[in-house]
C-alpha cells in the first residue's frame, strides 16, 4: 500500500492467490450461472439491484394509473366513471403501491446496487439474503395485482384504520391482502437493511474511515437502521394483530371486548411517520454527489450533512402523534410532538443551505441530474413549510385529512423523493447500463414533470382550505371544487406525459444511446472507478481510500489492495470506525434456495388469510429451504498463500 | 359556507390568522430559497472539468452563511411554535355554560341528540342541527361503527369519533347562517357522501326551531296523509327508522320526525324535495351505493302518499 500524504501504511496481511490479477478469471468467479437457471439463481446484487429498481418503477408506472384514474374520477363533480368500491380500491392500491412496492424498495435498491460499488467492494453482505429480499418482494407484488384485478384489492385505505379494517366492517379477503402484503415488503425492507448495514460497516474499501463514507451511503445507512427500528412495528401491528383479529377472533382494537381502535393509529403511524423519511433521506443522498458533480466542487458542510442524516433519523420516530392531532388526545401530549414536528425542519433545512451554498461557490454545469435537483429544491421547500405549518395543532385540525394533506404530501415524497430519483436515473444511468440517457428528451421530461408536479398538486391546498375532504370518490357541484379539480387533473396530464418521455428515453438509450464509458461526469465516487456497466466482481482490486473524493485525488494517489483469492468468492472485511483491513470472508455462491424460501414464505402469509394450518405447512416448507440454504455454501477453496498488497498507479 | 377561508366563529377565525402568518413568512421563505437557488444556478454556470476550491477565508464565509441561515431558521419556527402554543391555549379554554348536543356517527350519517332534563322533550334529529348565535355550543362525540371525523372548517377544526372512545369540544358561532360540514376521516364506501348543516340562528330563532323539534306529531287528519303514515308503518321503513307520535320507533337510521324541516336527503347527498325523496325512496343504492336504506319498491299510489306524509312532517 502506498502512502500518500504521509499516511501511515497500514500492514495488510491477506490470504488468497498471489496471481496474476485476471479479470476473466474473476469473471468467471463471481458471475451469476448463464441462461434461465442462473436467472433464478442470481446472487449479485447489481443483477438483484437492477431487477429491483425495473419491478419498483413497473409500480410505480402502476400506482401512476391508479393517480390517473383517480385524477379522472374527481376532473368534474359526480362523475360516474368509478364507482365507490372501484375508487377505494383504487385509492388504496395507489397508497399501498407508492409507499410500500415503489418507494421504499425503490430507494433500497438504490443501495443494494450502488452501496458495494460506493464502498469499494466486491459484493453485498449477504447476497443469497439479498436474493431471498427481492423474491419476497416480488410474490408481494404479483400477489396484490392479481388480487386487485380479480376485484378483491385491499379498500381500507393504505393506512387500514380499525376497526373499519376489521372483521366487522371489512368482511371478505380484502384487508387481508393489505395485511400480507405488508408483511412481504416489511420482510424484503429488512433483508436489504441488514445488507447495508453490515456491507457499510464491514466491507469499506481500506482507509474509508466512518469521516469518509459518501453521503450517499451515509443516507442509506441511517435508512438502514431507520427500518430495522420501524418496519416491525407495523409488523406487529398488521401481521401479528390486525391478521389475528381477523382470522382467529382476537380483540386487539374492538373496543366492544376491550381492545382499543386508537392503538393501531399508534403502532401503524409509529411505523408510518420514520417510512417517510426511509422514502426521502435516501433521495438526499441522491442529491448530494449531483450537486458536487454539476458544481465541481467538494460540498460545503459534510460533516453537517451526516449529522443532519442523523438526527433527522431520531427526530423521525418522534412525530408520529402529528397525524393523530384530531383524536382524542391530551393536548399536552400534542405539543410536543407540534414541536419535534418543527424542530425536523432544522435539519432539513441546513442541508437544502449546504447544497445552495454548494452550488453558489462551484462552476455550475446544467446537465439534467442538476435540474432535477433544482425543481427538488422549488418543489421540497414548498412541502416543508406547509409541513411545518401542519405541524400546528391547531391549524393540523383544519387541515387533517384535506386535499390540504394530500397536496403537502406530494410535494414532500413527489417533490423530495421522485425528483431527486429522477436525477439520480440521469446520473447513474450510465452506471447500470454503460449508455448515457438522452440529454434532450431528459430537458422535455424535466420541464413536463416540473410543470405538472406543480399544476396538480398546487390547486390542491386550496381544495382542502375550500373542505374537500381526502378519500372522496365524488363531491356535489355546489361544493365549487369543480374547477381546482380539473386544473389539478390536467397537471397530473403533464405528469403521465412527461413519465412516458422518460420511459421512451430509457428504452431507447438502453438500447442505442452513446456509450458513457466509466465516468462520464467527472465524478468523485468510487463507484466510477469500475467500468459501466460494472463487472461482477465489481473492482479487479480493491481500492484504498484516502480521501472523502477518490477519484477527484491526483491519479498518483490511488492504491488498491491485491492479494485476493482468485479461486474462490473472497472479499476483504475491515474495521467498523477506521476500515482497516480485519479479515477474509468466503462469499456464497449462487443458489435457488432463496427463491424456494420466498416462495414458502407465500404460502405461509397467503396462507394465513384461508386458513391457519397452511401456515404451519409453509413453515414446514420453508425449513427445507433454510437446510438447503446453509447446507450449500461456496465453492472448493483454493491454496491459501499469504500476500502484501501491492500499489498500483492507475486503473482499479 | 364551507370553508376555512370564511371563519364564522372565534376559533376559526383565530386559526386562519395564525395560519395566513406562517403563510406569509412561509411564503417569503420559498420565494427566498428558490431565488438564491436561481441566481446560483444562472449566476455560476460554466464548463471545464477541473475542480473548484474556493480560498479558505471564503469557504468559511460561506460556512458562516449557511450558519446564519440556520439560525434564522430556527428563530422562525421559535416564533411560530409560541403563536401555535397561545393559540392552541385560547382555543382550549373551556366555558361554563352552554348548549350541549351529541353528535353520534354511523354509517354514513350523523344522528344529533338534543338532550333534555325532561326525557319528553329530548330532540333526536340527524344530519342537520340548530346552535344559537354568540353563545358556546359544546359538542360530545361519539362513534357507532367506525371511526369518523366531524368537520365544519367554518366553525372550527376537525374532531374524530372513535369507537370507545368519547370526546368533546366547543365553538361560538358568531354570524348567523347555515354551515355546511362533513366527514373527515374515510369510514368506508360512502364516505363521500356523510355531509351536515349547521344552522346558527339568533336565540329566539333557534328557540323557536327547538320548541318545534320537539314536539310529537298528531295523527294526521288529511286523508292522503293518513295513509301515507300506513304505507310509512306497513311498508317496512318502520323497521329502522322513527317519527314521535307513531308506533315507529327505530333507531337503526336516521330519525324522521321533522324530516320535512331538513334541507337534504341521505345526508347532504340530495335537495330534500318531493322528487328527490321519491328517487331516493325507489332507488337509494343508485343515489348512494352500498348505503344501508334498501330499496322500497311501491306502486305510485302508495308512494305518492308516503311522501306527502314525509314531507308534510314539519
Amino acid at each position: 500500500m502506498s502512502a500518500p500524504r504521509g499516511q501511515q501504511p497500514a500492514t495488510v496481511t491477506l490470504a488468497g492467490d498471489d496471481l496474476a490479477r485476471d479479470s476473466a478469471t474473476l469473471e468467471a468467479l463471481w458471475r451469476d450461472c448463464p441462461g434461465f437457471w442462473g436467472w433464478l439463481t442470481a446472487v449479485d446484487h447489481k443483477s438483484i439491484g437492477k431487477r429491483y429498481i425495473i419491478t419498483a418503477f413497473l409500480m410505480f408506472l402502476a400506482g401512476g394509473i391508479e393517480a390517473a384514474l383517480m385524477r379522472a374520477q374527481l376532473a368534474r363533480p359526480e362523475n360516474t366513471l368509478l364507482g365507490p368500491d372501484q375508487y377505494n380500491q383504487i385509492f388504496t392500491t395507489h397508497g399501498t403501491t407508492m409507499m410500500f412496492l415503489f418507494a421504499v424498495p425503490m430507494m433500497t435498491a438504490m443501495g443494494i446496487y450502488f452501496v458495494p460499488l460506493m464502498v469499494g467492494a466486491r459484493s453485498i453482505a449477504f447476497p443469497r439474503l439479498n436474493a431471498f429480499g427481492y423474491w419476497t418482494y416480488l410474490v408481494g407484488v404479483v400477489f396484490l395485482y392479481v388480487c386487485l384485478f380479480a376485484n378483491t384489492g385491499p379498500d381500507a385505505g393504505w393506512f387500514a384504520y380499525t376497526p373499519l379494517s376489521g372483521p366487522a366492517y371489512s368482511p371478505g379477503h380484502r384487508v387481508d391482502v393489505w395485511a400480507q402484503l405488508v408483511t412481504f415488503t416489511e420482510i424484503a425492507a429488512l433483508a436489504a437493511a441488514v445488507n447495508v448495514i453490515v456491507t457499510t460497516f464491514k466491507m469499506r474499501a481500506p482507509g474509508m474511515s466512518l469521516n469518509r463514507i459518501p453521503l450517499f451511503v451515509w443516507a442509506q445507512l441511517v435508512v438502514a437502521f431507520m427500518i430495522v427500528f420501524a418496519m416491525p412495528a407495523v409488523a406487529t401491528g398488521s401481521t401479528l394483530m390486525l391478521a389475528a383479529d381477523r382470522a382467529v377472533n382476537t380483540h386487539w382494537f374492538n373496543a366492544a371486548e376491550g381492545g382499543d381502535a386508537l392503538l393501531w393509529q399508534h403502532i401503524f403511524w409509529f411505523f408510518g411517520h420514520p417510512e417517510v423519511y426511509i422514502i426521502f433521506l435516501p433521495a438526499l443522498g441522491f442529491v448530494t454527489p449531483i450537486v458536487e458533480t454539476f458544481s465541481r466542487r467538494k460540498v460545503v458542510g459534510y460533516t453537517a450533512l451526516v449529522l443532519a442524516n442523523i438526527t433527522t433519523a431520531f427526530f423521525a420516530f418522534g412525530l408520529w402523534v402529528h397525524h393523530m392531532f384530531a383524536t382524542p388526545i391530551p393536548e399536552l401530549g400534542q405539543s410536543l410532538f407540534t414541536a419535534a414536528s418543527m424542530l425536523i425542519a432544522i435539519p432539513t433545512g441546513v442541508q437544502i443551505f449546504c447544497w445552495i451554498a454548494t452550488m453558489w461557490s462551484g462552476r455550475l454545469r446544467l446537465a439534467t441530474p442538476l435540474l432535477f435537483v433544482l425543481g427538488f429544491i422549488f418543489t421540497f421547500v414548498n412541502g416543508g413549510i406547509t409541513g411545518v405549518m401542519l405541524a400546528s395543532v391547531a391549524f393540523d385540525k383544519q387541515a387533517h385529512d384535506t386535499f390540504f394533506v394530500v397536496a403537502h404530501l406530494h410535494y414532500v415524497l413527489v417533490g423530495g423523493a421522485v425528483m431527486p430519483l429522477f436525477g439520480a436515473f440521469y446520473y447513474w444511468f450510465p452506471k447500470i447500463t454503460g449508455r448515457l440517457l438522452g440529454e434532450t428528451l431528459g430537458k422535455w421530461h424535466f420541464w413536463l414533470f416540473l410543470i405538472g408536479v406543480n399544476v396538480a398538486f398546487f390547486p390542491m391546498h386550496v381544495l382542502g382550505l375550500n373542505g374537500m375532504p381526502r378519500r372522496v370518490y365524488t363531491y356535489l357541484a355546489a361544493t365549487g371544487w369543480g374547477p381546482l379539480n380539473l386544473v389539478a387533473s390536467l397537471g397530473a396530464t403533464t405528469i403521465a406525459l412527461s413519465v412516458l418521455l422518460f420511459v421512451i428515453n430509457a428504452v431507447w438509450s438502453w438500447m442505442g444511446g452513446a456509450p458513457a464509458g466509466a465516468d462520464p461526469w467527472g465524478s468523485s465516487g468510487l463507484e466510477w472507478a469500475a467500468a459501466s456497466p460494472a463487472p461482477s466482481y465489481n473492482f479487479l482490486h480493491i481500492p484504498v481510500v484516502t480521501s472523502r473524493h477518490p477519484l477527484w485525488d491526483p491519479i498518483a494517489e490511488r492504491p488498491v489492495v491485491t492479494g485476493l483469492s482468485t479461486t474462490r468468492r473472497e472479499v476483504l472485511i475491515t474495521t467498523t470506525f477506521d476500515a482497516r483491513p480485519d479479515s477474509l470472508h468466503q462469499h456464497p455462491d449462487a443458489s435457488i434456495w432463496p427463491l424456494y424460501l420466498a416462495l414458502c414464505m407465500g404460502v405461509t402469509f397467503i396462507g394465513s388469510i384461508f386458513t391457519p394450518y397452511l401456515v404451519l405447512v409453509g413453515l414446514a416448507l420453508s425449513l427445507i429451504g433454510i437446510a438447503g440454504w446453509g447446507w450449500t455454501g461456496t465453492r472448493a477453496s483454493g491454496p491459501e498463500r499469504v500476500a502484501t498488497p501491492r500499489p498500483v498507479t492507475e486503473g482499479l | 359556507m364551507h370553508s376555512f377561508f370564511h371563519p364564522g366563529s372565534p376559533h376559526a377565525n383565530a386559526v386562519a390568522h395564525l395560519w395566513w402568518w406562517m403563510f406569509g413568512v412561509g411564503g417569503a421563505i420559498w420565494i427566498g430559497v428558490t431565488l438564491v437557488a436561481l441566481y446560483a444556478a444562472f449566476t455560476r454556470r460554466g464548463s471545464g472539468d477541473g475542480l473548484v476550491e474556493p480560498p479558505a477565508a471564503e469557504h468559511r464565509r460561506i460556512e458562516r452563511v449557511v450558519s446564519a441561515a440556520t439560525f434564522v431558521t430556527i428563530l422562525i419556527l421559535a416564533g411560530f411554535l409560541v403563536y401555535d402554543f397561545s393559540v392552541g391555549r385560547a382555543l382550549a379554554a373551556h366555558p361554563q355554560r352552554g348548549l350541549t348536543i351529541d353528535v353520534t356517527g354511523h354509517q354514513w350519517w350523523w344522528e344529533v341528540t338534543y338532550e333534555n332534563p325532561d326525557p319528553s322533550r329530548r330532540l333526536v334529529t340527524a344530519n342537520e342541527m340548530h346552535v344559537p348565535v354568540g353563545e358556546p355550543v359544546q359538542f360530545t362525540l361519539r362513534a357507532a361503527d367506525v371511526i369518523h371525523s366531524f368537520w365544519a372548517p367554518s366553525l372550527d377544526g376537525k374532531r374524530d369519533l372513535i369507537p370507545g372512545y368519547t370526546s368533546s369540544f366547543w365553538f361560538t358561532a358568531d354570524t348567523a347562517g347555515v354551515y355546511r360540514g362533513q366527514c373527515a376521516e374515510f369510514c368506508g364506501l360512502e364516505h363521500a357522501k356523510m355531509a351536515f348543516y349547521i344552522v346558527a340562528d339568533p336565540r329566539p330563532r333557534f328557540e323557536a326551531w327547538l320548541k318545534a323539534a320537539s314536539q310529537s306529531h298528531q295523527a294526521p287528519a288529511d286523508p292522503t296523509l293518513a295513509y301515507g303514515e300506513r304505507v310509512f308503518l306497513a311498508s317496512g321503513c318502520a323497521t329502522c327508522h322513527s317519527i314521535s307520535g307513531t308506533q315507529a320507533f327505530a333507531t337503526v337510521g336516521p330519525n324522521l320526525s321533522h324530516f320535512a324541516s331538513r334541507s337534504t336527503i341521505a345526508a347532504g347527498t340530495l335537495t330534500n324535495t318531493s322528487v328527490n325523496l321519491t328517487r331516493w325512496i325507489l332507488n337509494p343504492q343508485v343515489v348512494k351505493p352500498g348505503v344501508g336504506m334498501p330499496a322500497v319498491p311501491l306502486d305510485s299510489g302508495p308512494l305518492t302518499a308516503l311522501v306527502a306524509y314525509l314531507e308534510s312532517l314539519k
